[in-house]
């Protein structure tokens, strides 16, 4: 059975000594939360550390809490903790839509969400939905901290613009507005212990002119999506806000820029899905792999694209 | 270098040392020899190395044994009180013909005990959420969720 080649093993009780540690063995050391990604590399040969810096014992940064506007979560919160959470199911619909199917209960009870972003995998599911969000994360180095829109953090597949020894304290995202909701969509071929073909994180502020019709529509419990969108494109919604952020459809979790010129103020319908999916196309990435083909994964992305805002108007017009 | 770690271990207190280069499965198999715990992938993607640590269910093939400091470890050989007296999800897999080579049952029993001890009456969603995580190649899944099921009711004496 395999050994790791972690000859040793710091469990620090701050930010600043594992920062400490870090700089004093370099290249040698790695830190690790909750090891899921971090353990299946270095038995993969992906990394090779002879130390490991276990951040997991570090007070104060494990929580979900909403202040002054803004929504927080601690770096070492796990996947399960954020699936408990009444206050990200009520306020970051799709960051809950992700961790729901991320992994499997095992793997959620201890990966944490600054795990999953530092490891910055093309197919990571948190990031979409913080992108769509305006996410912004903290980090904590030498010199004290800073914080970045988390679309500044991913820079290639497994590569950030975290510094070596800096470390992920906090993820902040703006309380969303009432007739905002949001969604994720994480296409896979099972439900657990994948990763998605393709996923794709949609945010979505509307004004709502005459809902009425659509909202019983809605209602019907056999809707299908075509009857969605037929009776989203003969009423009066117009948009205030789309955000769109695409999983494995680039080398780095992608949020879609200049949508605002093609969805401000109109209404919503057929005309303007074809222009921000048009958008969409033009500025991902997708290529052929194993999992999926980029024809496969492009035209997926025009059809979750419009699931997406049919789930974000349900769930906005639920609450009014 | 070697450390002395404290923790629970179905039970009882110890302390003992260890390398930093074990995982939890390696140290409950190798180490301690309790070789209830199996090891499939060895990768954190098939669930028959699943343990309970502090009530929740972990894959201890992807678990640094470091990380067990302080913490109480349940794994299939603290279930059953002797031969006679199986935990109640032992009794249920048993009666309901859920195994067959066995080879992923200990996984799925943990599973299985921390959605109980979390959730006593969950639905049929909600055991198949819990064992998603557990990959069984001979049942087919069904007696697996029946015997939970099961196991669930006669934890709260509606099964006589």
């Amino acid at each position: 059975m395999m050994r790791l080649k972690v000859k040793e093993y710091y469990r620090v009780k701050s930010t600043q000594e594992a920062i400490n540690l870090k700089r004093q063995y370099g290249e040698k050391a790695m830190y690790i939360a909750g090891g899921t990604d971090v353990i299946v590399g270095i038995k993969n040969k992906k990394w090779n550390p002879e130390v490991l810096i276990s951040l997991n014992e570090i007070p104060g940064l494990s929580y979900i809490k909403e202040e002054n506007g803004y929504i927080k979560i601690g770096a070492l919160t796990t996947h399960r903790q954020i699936e408990k959470s009444p206050l990200i199911e009520r306020k970051v619909e799709a960051l809950m839509d992700a961790v729901k199917n991320l992994g499997s209960v095992q793997i959620r009870n201890v990966a944490t969400i600054g795990g999953n972003l530092c490891n910055a995998a093309p197919s990571a599911d948190t990031a979409p939905p913080l992108l769509v969000h305006n996410a912004m994360i903290n980090l904590e180095g030498p010199e004290g901290q800073r914080s970045l829109p988390l679309e500044e953090f991913f820079l290639g597949p497994g590569k950030t613009s975290k510094k070596e020894e800096e470390l992920l304290i906090e993820i902040t995202i703006p309380v969303p507005p009432k007739t905002a909701k949001s969604a994720y969509w994480k296409h896979t071929r099972r439900s657990a212990l994948e990763l998605p073909i393709i996923g794709v994180a949609l945010y979505l502020d509307v004004e709502l002119g005459d809902y009425g019709r659509l909202q019983k529509v809605f209602d019907s419990p056999d809707l299908t999506w075509d009857d969605g969108l037929r009776a989203l494109n003969e009423s009066e919604i117009f948009c205030k806000e789309l955000r769109l952020a695409l999983g494995v459809a680039a080398p780095i979790p992608l949020k879609i820029k200049d949508l605002d010129g093609i969805v401000k103020g109109k209404r919503l319908n057929d005309q303007v899905f074809s222009e921000v999916i048009e958008l969409a196309l033009q500025k991902a990435q997708v290529r052929d792999s194993w999992r999926g083909a980029a024809w496969y994964r492009k035209e997926m992305i025009r059809v979750l694209t419009k699931r997406l805002v049919l789930i974000c108007l349900r769930r906005i017009l639920k609450e009014v | 270098m070697r450390y002395t770690i404290n923790f629970k271990l179905n039970g009882e207190e110890m302390s003992t040392e260890v390398d930093p280069s074990w995982t939890l499965l390696y140290f409950l198999r190798e180490v301690l020899g309790l070789k209830g715990t199996k090891e499939g992938c060895g990768m954190g993607e098939c669930g028959a190395c699943t343990v309970q640590i502090n009530g929740k269910a972990v894959l201890s093939c992807i678990y640094p044994v470091m990380e067990i400091e302080g913490k109480e470890v349940w794994t299939i050989e603290g279930l059953a009180q002797s031969s006679e007296a199986l935990h109640p999800l032992q009794r249920a897999f048993i009666e309901h013909g859920a195994i067959q080579c066995g080879f992923c049952t200990p996984g799925m029993i943990m599973s299985a005990k921390a959605l109980l001890e979390e959730n006593p009456s969950p639905t049929e969603e909600e055991i198949k959420e819990a064992i998603a995580g557990n990959i069984c190649r001979c049942t087919g899944y069904v007696q697996i969720i029946e015997a939970i099921k099961y196991a669930a009711e006669e934890r709260h004496g509606s099964k006589e």
